[in-house]
C-alpha cells in the first residue's frame, strides 16, 4: 500500500520565560493507507503536539513548528496557505478530542454542528446535510437521529457525544483519523463501543488512523503498528508483534510492564518506571530516559542514541538495545 | 430505524409559524412564573414602556391630562390636587404629566444606551479577546477611560459635545463601553480554550467563523444580563447628568431634569422631585432585578434541568 502520510524531523518548540520547551524533537514516521498507528507514551511525551502538529492547530504563540515536512497525499502540509490548510482539516484529516463534554458547542443543536463541516466542504444543501447527518448518527450507533440532530450537546451523555464526534470526523470521509485519547474519558464499557465503532468505520471507509493514547491494550487491539514516544521524541516504532513481544528500549519494557494482566498471579507486584519525565526545558546531554534506566551504562551518558533499525522495519533508540528483553510480566498481545 | 425517506424529510420541516409562536409564548411564560424577579421587574418595565409610548401617540393629552410645557404661572408650586395629581412645579406646569413624558425620554435613553453598548461592546470584545496586538492596543485604550470616574468623564464628554438628547445617549454609551468589551472579553478568552473551538478548526473552520458562530453566540447570556443593567445604569446617568443641569435640556422632560429642577424647591415643594424620583427609582430596580432573574433563567447550570 501507498504512502498517505510521510513525517519527516518534526520538531515543535514551545517558548516560555523558563525556556523553550522541545515537545516534539526531530520526529519521524510513515503512514500507509488503511494502516492504524498506536502512539503510545506517557503523559506530557509528545503525542498530542505531534498531532496538533500534523493539522498545524499549535497554540502560537507560544508553540512553533520549527522544522520538518509533514507530507500528506504528497503535499507538504507545512508549505501550504492557512487556506488551503482549512479545506485539509476536516475535509481529508479528521480528528477527535480527549473530551467529549467539552468538545461540543453548547449553544448549538448537534444537527447544526454535524451540518458544518458537510456544507463548509463538500458545498451541501440544508436538505442534503441533514438527511446526510442523520445518516452518520445512525452509523455510530445513535438511536432516532432525526429527533437527536435538533437536540443541544446537554440532553446528551458523554459516550454519545464522543460518537457524534466521531460522526462528525468522519462525516467528509478523510484520508486520516486523528483520534487524540479519544475514549480516555470514557468508562470502560464504552471505551470498547466507541473503538469498535471507529475500527468499523475506518475499515469500511479505508482510513488510516493514528490512536493516540496511553493505554496499552487499546493499542494491543487496534493497531497495526506501534510508535512509543518519550520526552519529545520516538523510542521505537515498529509492527504490533515486534514491539509487544521484542520490545528494544527500555521504556517499553517498562509500560508493558506497568499493566496488570488477567494471568498475572496474585503475590506478582507490577513494575512501574521509577522516577519521573525529564523536564523538557533542560534535557541530560546523553540518553532522555537514563535516570530511569535499568541497562543505562557508560555511553548512555555520553551521547544520545538515534533511532536505528534493530530488525526488519523495527526500530529502537537504545545503545543497549541487544541486552533490552522483556520480563516474563508483561501482557501478551 | 426504520423510517422510510419521506418521513425523515417531514421532520425536518420547521412547524407553521403560528404554532412556533405558541410554543415561543407557553415557554417565555413558564420561565416567567418560575422566577419571580423576572416577572416583577418585565411588569414594571412593561408598564413604563406603555407610559411611554402613550404620550407619543397624539393622544397624549388623554393620559397625560396637560401638556408638560404649558405653563399656568398663577398656578406655581402647588400640591398634588384633583386638578394636578402630582402637584405643579416652579412655573405653574403639571408634574403628572412631565413625569409621564420624562419615562419616554428616560426610557429613550435606556434603550438607546443598552443597544449601542451591546453591538460596540460585545463586537469589541470579541475581536480583542481573540486577538493579542488588537487586545494591547484597545484595552490599554479602555483602561484609560474607566481611570475616569463615570461621572466625571460624561461630564468632560457633555462639555466637549453639547447637551442634547442624542448626545447625552452617546455620552453614556462612550462611558459604559469600555465595561461590556471587559466583560464579554473575559468570557471570550475562557471560550477560546474550550475543546470545541479546537474541534470546530480542527473540522476546517476559519477564525472569521468561530468568531462568530461558535464564540460569540456563547457570550450572550452574560450580554444580555449585562446590557439589562446598563440599562438602568444609563437611565440614572442621565437623571444625575439633568441634576447637574448638563443633561438633556430643559425643554424635553426628563425625570432627571424634573427632578433637578424639583430640587431647590424641596422644602415647600417635595412632590416636584419625589413624584419622578419614584418612578426613577421603580425602573431602575426593575432593570436590575431583572438582570438578576435573567442571570438565573441563563445559567447554562440550571438550564439543563427545565
Amino acid at each position: 500500500m501507498s504512502t498517505l502520510l510521510d513525517i519527516k524531523n518534526l520538531s515543535t518548540h514551545f517558548n516560555t520565560s523558563a525556556g523553550t520547551i522541545k515537545a516534539v524533537n526531530d520526529v519521524s514516521f510513515e503512514l500507509r493507507e488503511g494502516e492504524t498507528l498506536g502512539l503510545v507514551g506517557e503523559s506530557g511525551c509528545g503525542k498530542s503536539v505531534t498531532a496538533l502538529s500534523i493539522m498545524r492547530l499549535v497554540p502560537s504563540p507560544p508553540g512553533r513548528i520549527v522544522s520538518g515536512d509533514v507530507i500528506f497525499q504528497g503535499q507538504n502540509l507545512l508549505k501550504i496557505s492557512e487556506a488551503e490548510m482549512q479545506n485539509v482539516r476536516g475535509r481529508d484529516i479528521g480528528m477527535i478530542f480527549q473530551e467529549p463534554m467539552t468538545s461540543l458547542n453548547p449553544v448549538l443543536s448537534i444537527g447544526r454542528q454535524l451540518r458544518e463541516p458537510l456544507e463548509l466542504h463538500l458545498g451541501m444543501t440544508k436538505q442534503q446535510s441533514l438527511s446526510r447527518s442523520s445518516e452518520l448518527l445512525e452509523l455510530v450507533g445513535i438511536p432516532d437521529p432525526a429527533t437527536r440532530l435538533k437536540t443541544f450537546p446537554h440532553q446528551t451523555s458523554g459516550g454519545q457525544r464522543q460518537r457524534i464526534m466521531i460522526a462528525m470526523a468522519l462525516s467528509c470521509e478523510p484520508k486520516l483519523l486523528i483520534a487524540d485519547e479519544a475514549t480516555t474519558a470514557l468508562d470502560v464499557t464504552i471505551q470498547a463501543q466507541i473503538l469498535e465503532i471507529i475500527k468499523d468505520l475506518t475499515d469500511r471507509l479505508g482510513t488510516s488512523v493514528i490512536i493516540i493514547t496511553h493505554n496499552l491494550g487499546v493499542v494491543a487491539r487496534y493497531a497495526d503498528s506501534v510508535n512509543v514516544m518519550y520526552a519529545g521524541k520516538l523510542r521505537e516504532s515498529g509492527s504490533l508483534d515486534q514491539v509487544y513481544k521484542e520490545p528494544k528500549h527500555p521504556y517499553t519494557v517498562g509500560l508493558l510492564n506497568s499493566v496488570p494482566t488477567l494471568d498475572l498471579d496474585a503475590d506478582v507486584r507490577l513494575q512501574p518506571i521509577r522516577g519521573e519525565i525529564p523536564n523538557l526545558i533542560d534535557l541530560p546531554k546523553g540518553c532522555a530516559f537514563i535516570d530511569r534506566c535499568d541497562y543505562a551504562g557508560q555511553k548512555c551518558e555520553e551521547s544520545e542514541p538515534e533511532l536505528e533499525e534493530v530488525e526488519d522495519a523495527h526500530f529502537g533508540a537504545c545503545w543497549e538495545h541487544k541486552r533490552v528483553s522483556k520480563s516474563l510480566l508483561g501482557i501478551t498481545s | 430505524m426504520t423510517t422510510g425517506s419521506e418521513t425523515m424529510v417531514d421532520i425536518y420541516q420547521d412547524p407553521p409559524l403560528k404554532t412556533r409562536v405558541r410554543k415561543t409564548f407557553a415557554t417565555s411564560w413558564k420561565t416567567l412564573k418560575s422566577n419571580p424577579n423576572l416577572m416583577i421587574g418585565s411588569i414594571i418595565l412593561t408598564v413604563m414602556v406603555g407610559i411611554a409610548i402613550l404620550t407619543l401617540l397624539p393622544t397624549a393629552s388623554t393620559v397625560a391630562r396637560y401638556d408638560p410645557t404649558e405653563l399656568a404661572v398663577r398656578e406655581r408650586i402647588n400640591g398634588p390636587s384633583a386638578d394636578h395629581w402630582f402637584g405643579t412645579d416652579k412655573l405653574g406646569r403639571d408634574v403628572y404629566s412631565r413625569t409621564l413624558h420624562g419615562a419616554k425620554t428616560s426610557l429613550y435613553v435606556g434603550i438607546g444606551v443598552a443597544i449601542i453598548v451591546t453591538i460596540v461592546g460585545t463586537s469589541l470584545g470579541v475581536i480583542v479577546g481573540y486577538n493579542r496586538v488588537a487586545d494591547n492596543i484597545v484595552m490599554r485604550v479602555m483602561d484609560g477611560m474607566m481611570s475616569f470616574p463615570t461621572l466625571i468623564l460624561a461630564l468632560a464628554l457633555v462639555a466637549a459635545l453639547g447637551s442634547s438628547l442624542t448626545n447625552v445617549i452617546i455620552i453614556i454609551a462612550i462611558v459604559d463601553t469600555p465595561s461590556m468589551t471587559r466583560v464579554v472579553r473575559a468570557v471570550v478568552l475562557s471560550l477560546r480554550e474550550r475543546t470545541y473551538v479546537d474541534a470546530a478548526r480542527a473540522s476546517g473552520a476559519s477564525t472569521k467563523r468561530i468568531l462568530f458562530l461558535h464564540i460569540a453566540p456563547n457570550t450572550l447570556a452574560p450580554v444580555i444580563i449585562q446590557a439589562s443593567i446598563f440599562f438602568g445604569g444609563a437611565i440614572l446617568t442621565e437623571a444625575a447628568l439633568g441634576f447637574l443641569g448638563v443633561g438633556t435640556p430643559e425643554f424635553i422632560p426628563s425625570w432627571g431634569n424634573i427632578i433637578s429642577s424639583g430640587r431647590e424647591f424641596i422644602r415647600v415643594g417635595f412632590w416636584i422631585a419625589f413624584f419622578p424620583g419614584v418612578f426613577l427609582a421603580l425602573t431602575v430596580f426593575a432593570a436590575n432585578i431583572v438582570g438578576d432573574g435573567l442571570r438565573d433563567v441563563l445559567d447554562p447550570r440550571l438550564r439543563g434541568e427545565k
